[in-house]
């Protein structure tokens, strides 16, 4: 029916305004990272019960690629972080 | 005549009477009414006939819990199926039809269900039905739903309007009885945004029904002078006709309002349904307590109500239930209804009362039968009379409707709506909300306040917690004093033993105390289990009488608490919505938008006939000269492209612009081939793979300046692909100088395809465009003659000689027949996405009926695009793995038929010759397939395993749905043109 999501960029709006990547912890490896690295990289997903950073696209304001912190079980959402930003201060 | 109009007395408008029709019988109402309270004062005691038995149902209570009074409002499109008389406003013109009968109301063949009824129990349609499983779809379901029907769905089109609007506030409450309404004033007042939202057509909740004097005033009266005040106060919004059916994430709550339910004919102007999402910073739930059912034998019969609802009947609509009413009670609330029918100049025939031990004073002359029990009721279509065993004596007292209470439940369903669970009170014999933060507050009844001043304390009390913790003052308040107050307790009593009939649980889904048992008996006894197997609270009014019941029930037959069963799950929606108010304005196209290319029209002019693809419209082809099948047109526009010149519309391809120092090196990281040294005034086809090394799109893109290129997508994935490269810019790789931007509706693009398209294109464009000066894969900016600027590109997608020119939109038409008019000597035919396909498909060009998310570069031929010197792109590393590069995997060819009539059609299987149709032999798989008009017969695009190497051989096509085997020789995919003599000319 409705949740709302902070957007850093465009203010509190209601989340069919965005859409759901998947697990935002996952770095892309090198090109030179081991099978299994990479492996884990696309295939793998450990789908937590509980606290969880997930890619969330703001389709429908400013396009930005965002960090969503949430409660997969309560949906409750601790904080929502601009994706760069993100990336830039784990030095990509 | 039995319930009948008081003579005075209620807040309807004794001077606004109101025609409506019930089964085709004019009555008359007032303004104020509810259909229930119309068709009581018209004695209609019989309102419908009940879900499984078909026994005859009356009106139970007097609000949106009403399991029996279901009724259908309106006629054709316009009727209401299920809507509940007790909330219905009655209106002139309302025309009402009961459900679930037939001939009649009064005479219901069904009814001969209810003399099956001892087969008929829990269960009985799973067991009974088994066997042979194929009957259950055929046979016994269509007469099982044939017999158990509410109303009826309307399958015409809803003509009605309806709207979604969002709304904001500080304090949202629900309910407009006492609590909410201290609660809206000590809100308001301290100027709060407050919303102040209740189910009802008139606001003031359980006072409306009231009696006594809250400091000093009639209890109508003081709810009024409090609406009165709230209206004048500008920070707050009263929504009356507003169910607050559900709490959501965020402090989000659903409401439907019912703006224009209530009138003959609704203005045009306005919905009939709102449906509000109202984010509130605080919510207070005040949505009082229902009345709970006692559960005794015969207790189903029309004229067996709530007193709770006799009492409002009475004292807010004038009708009285019945002139001789008995009443069967486990607490106060009997007593005070005698009073108040007494005062209303009603017989009382008795109290029953399940106690011993009783506080209440009866009126006057009304006799008391303590520690008793109501075990059956007399009369047939309605009640007339009440068997009461006391000490084993049995005794029957006549009467024309009883009254029944067996305490209260709070209304909690909003705040156990996200996964708390309701808590049983032993002191209150009820349950509970849970504590679910400081976002829903409950108060009043609904919080297990009963008593009248209580409930006024805290809504006023909770009210000022929730405006000190919102940073705003609360003027102090002095509590209103009540006369006249009851204590409202009572005894728990589920059951009242020694029924000598039907012992009704759940009155809408025919469940009763056996039932129960029998759940229990066979293992079914967990709350949630019994439910379904009993269908106890399943019916439309989701169990709000008998849920509680049926806990109770379940843990007086083990010795529990109730404690111990806990409640089933509540989910919204409180009470149900119409789908037409769920989707809005979001019909038709406004669902679904329309996407219409700039070259639309010129589309139409020339005969277009369309086809949807995703949201666009793209001609499909054009029809001319009597052509009857799309065929004849799809392949005379082939025909003359590969011998003239056509014009196809390829506007809805994506494009993106991409600017910045490091655009190239970007692309050279989105695609797998190289883009870092594309020159300026080059297109270069690209493939774009997904991480897991599988094709994910392809297009060209061209450098129009160093640090500018202008990239093409597939229709389909156009969004996708700017999605994948917002993140891979923003996610991936943050400090690329790149930024980029959709120009897809920005841009008209024309392919020109044909030997003669350079005659057509020379004479528009002042720049020099022949092979020399404008070769295959060049592309740059061209001045139209006229001085129109235009992106051109020798681009070929057919495999002829082609251009495609993009023009800003808004030119797009008058260029298209300005293309149209210069090729008219060329024998210029407009085409569409038919030959589109088939001239790729001669070419053995690719789609996405080729990359279906399956398929690497190497498999459809691309495998030397790949670039093995790049450091990186999306897709390198997965590309090379084991089973990526196999030697047996699927590559595409093309294959043609060995019998030249033949037909392949997409999706059959390849089997080598004489092998059985198994997985085991699947060897591929046909991806496209048309009729070559330019060759004379069938041909298709296939993936076939180690495909290249087999060139030459005879291959099964196998096509098990249209029930076809054609043997078919194995080719190189480029049927037309494989040396690209034509695209270079």
């Amino acid at each position: 029916m409705a949740s709302l999501i902070h957007c850093p960029h465009c203010g509190i709006r209601p989340k069919e305004e965005f859409s759901i990547r998947g697990d935002a912890s996952l770095v892309r490896p090198d090109p030179a990272a081991s099978d299994e690295a990479w492996n884990d990289y696309v295939h793998i997903r450990s789908n937590p019960r509980g606290r969880y950073h997930e890619h969330w696209q703001h389709g429908a304001g400013c396009r930005r690629w965002l960090v969503v912190e949430r409660d997969t079980f309560t949906h409750e959402v601790f904080s929502v972080t601009d994706a760069a930003s993100v990336a830039r201060k784990a030095g990509r | 005549m039995t319930a009948y109009r008081l003579a005075s007395g209620g807040l309807v408008d004794r001077n606004a009477p109101l025609d409506f029709r019930f089964d085709g019988r004019n009555l008359a109402g007032f303004s104020g009414d509810t259909l229930a309270s119309a068709l009581l004062a018209s004695d209609q005691l019989l309102v419908g006939r009940s879900f499984k038995y078909h026994r005859p149902r009356g009106i139970v209570t007097a609000g949106p819990s009403e399991p029996n009074a279901l009724v259908t409002i309106g006629k054709g499109a316009n009727s209401d199926p299920n809507t509940k008389a007790t909330v219905a406003e009655l209106y002139s013109g309302l025309d009402a039809r009961s459900q679930n009968r037939f001939p009649s109301l009064k005479y219901d063949v069904g009814a001969v269900n209810g003399l099956l009824s001892p087969f008929l129990g829990a269960g009985f349609y799973y067991k009974t039905f088994m066997w042979p499983a194929a009957f259950w779809e055929k046979v016994y379901e269509p007469i099982i739903r044939k017999a158990a029907g509410l109303g009826r769905a309307v399958l015409e089109r809803d003509p009605q309007s309806y709207e979604k609007c969002w709304a904001h506030c500080d304090l949202l409450v629900v309910g407009s009885g006492p609590a909410g309404l201290m609660a809206a004033l000590t809100a308001g007042r301290a100027g709060l945004r407050v919303i102040l939202a209740d189910e009802d057509f008139r606001l003031g909740g359980s006072l409306l029904g009231e009696t006594v004097r809250i400091d000093g005033v009639y209890a109508p009266d003081f709810a009024e002078t409090a609406l009165s005040e709230l209206r004048s106060l500008p920070n707050v919004t009263m929504m009356p006709r507003t169910t607050v059916f559900g709490w959501y994430d965020d402090n989000v709550f659903g409401a439907v309002e019912r703006v224009q339910k209530h009138v003959a004919l609704p203005q045009a102007k306005l919905p009939v349904e709102r449906l509000w999402r109202i984010v509130a910073k605080r919510a207070l739930l005040a949505s009082g307590a229902e009345e709970r059912p006692l559960v005794f034998g015969g207790n189903d019969k029309p004229g067996v109500m709530m007193v709770g609802a006799m009492r409002t009947y009475a004292n807010r609509f004038g009708v009285a239930a019945g002139k001789s009413v008995a009443i069967f009670t486990n607490g106060s609330a009997g007593y005070r209804t005698a009073a108040d029918l007494v005062a209303h100049g009603v017989d009382i025939a008795a109290i029953i009362d399940s106690r011993a031990d009783v506080s209440e004073v009866a009126p006057d002359g009304v006799r008391v039968i303590r520690s008793a029990s109501v075990i059956d009721t007399k009369g047939r279509q309605r009640v007339s009379g009440a068997v009461v065993e006391r000490s084993g004596f049995e005794q029957t007292i006549a009467c024309d409707a009883i009254g029944m209470s067996g305490g209260w439940n709070p209304v909690i369903h909003l705040a156990c709506q996200r996964g708390a669970k309701a808590v049983w009170s032993e002191d209150l014999k009820t349950f509970l909300a849970p504590d679910v933060g400081n976002g829903l507050v409950v108060a009043g009844a609904a919080a297990g306040r009963y008593s009248l001043a209580g409930c006024l304390q805290d809504g006023a009390d909770k009210a000022a917690m929730i405006v000190a913790d919102l940073g705003f003052s609360a003027s102090a308040h002095t509590a209103p004093v009540v006369d006249g107050e009851i204590d409202p307790s009572f005894t728990a009593l589920w059951y009242s033993p020694g029924a000598k009939a039907k012992a009704f649980v759940d009155f809408q889904n025919d469940v009763h105390v056996k039932d129960i048992g029998l759940a229990l008996r066979e293992g079914f006894g967990h709350v949630e289990h019994a439910k379904r197997y009993t269908t106890n609270g399943m019916a439309t009014d989701q169990g709000k009488l008998s849920g509680i019941n049926a806990t109770g029930l379940l843990a007086a037959m083990q010795g529990i608490s109730p404690a111990d069963v806990g409640t089933t799950t509540f989910r919204p929606f409180y009470t149900p919505v119409a789908f037409g108010a769920m989707a809005g304005t979001s019909r038709d196209e406004h669902a679904a938008p329309v996407r219409k290319s700039p070259l639309h029209g010129w589309a139409q002019r020339n005969g277009a006939v369309f086809v949807d693809s995703g949201l666009w419209y793209r001609p499909a082809y054009f029809t001319q000269h009597g052509e009857k099948t799309w065929r004849e047109s799809a392949d005379r526009e082939v025909l003359n492209i590969r011998e003239n010149v056509g014009l196809c519309d390829v506007s809805t391809l994506g494009k993106i612009e991409i600017f910045g120092p490091d655009a190239a090196e970007f692309l050279n990281r989105l695609y797998c081939n190289p883009f870092l040294k594309l020159p300026v005034g080059k297109a270069r086809y690209g493939l774009m793979l997904r991480e897991d090394g599988m094709v994910y799109d392809d297009g060209t893109t061209s450098r129009l300046s160093p640090e500018h290129f202008v990239m093409t997508t597939t229709t389909a994935l156009a969004v996708g692909v700017m999605s994948h490269m917002e993140y891979c810019a923003q996610v991936h790789w943050p400090d690329l100088k790149v930024r980029f931007c959709s120009s897809t509706d920005q841009w008209a693009q024309m392919a020109i395809a044909g030997p003669k398209a350079r005659l057509v294109m020379q004479a528009l464009v002042e720049d020099d465009v022949s092979d020399a000066a404008f070769p295959f894969l060049a592309a740059g900016i061209v001045t139209l003659k006229g001085g129109v600027k235009a992106r051109l590109f020798r681009i070929s997608f057919s495999g002829e000689l082609a251009y495609e020119l993009a023009v800003p939109a808004g030119l797009g038409d008058a260029v298209a027949d300005a293309i149209m008019e210069e090729g008219r000597a060329h024998g210029i035919c407009a085409y569409g996405v038919e030959a589109l396909n088939v001239l790729r498909i001669e070419k053995g060009h690719v789609t996405h009926a080729e990359f279906d998310g399956r398929v690497t570069p190497d498999d459809a031929g691309f495998g030397r695009m790949v670039s093995a010197q790049k450091p990186d792109f999306i897709g390198k590393r997965l590309s090379t793995r084991y089973g990526l590069t196999a030697a047996d995997r699927m590559q595409m060819v093309g294959l043609k038929p060995v019998e030249a009539d033949q037909h392949i059609r997409a999706g059959a299987h390849l089997l080598r010759e004489g092998a059985k149709p198994s997985t085991l032999n699947d060897q591929g798989y046909v991806s496209s397939a048309c009729f070559s008009p330019t060759l004379g017969h069938a041909i298709a695009l296939a993936f076939l395993k180690s495909g290249r190497e087999r060139y030459g051989e005879r291959i099964v096509v196998w096509d098990k749905l249209a029930g076809a085997e054609v043997v078919a020789e194995v080719c190189n995919p480029v049927f037309v043109d494989p040396g690209n003599a034509k695209l270079n000319s």
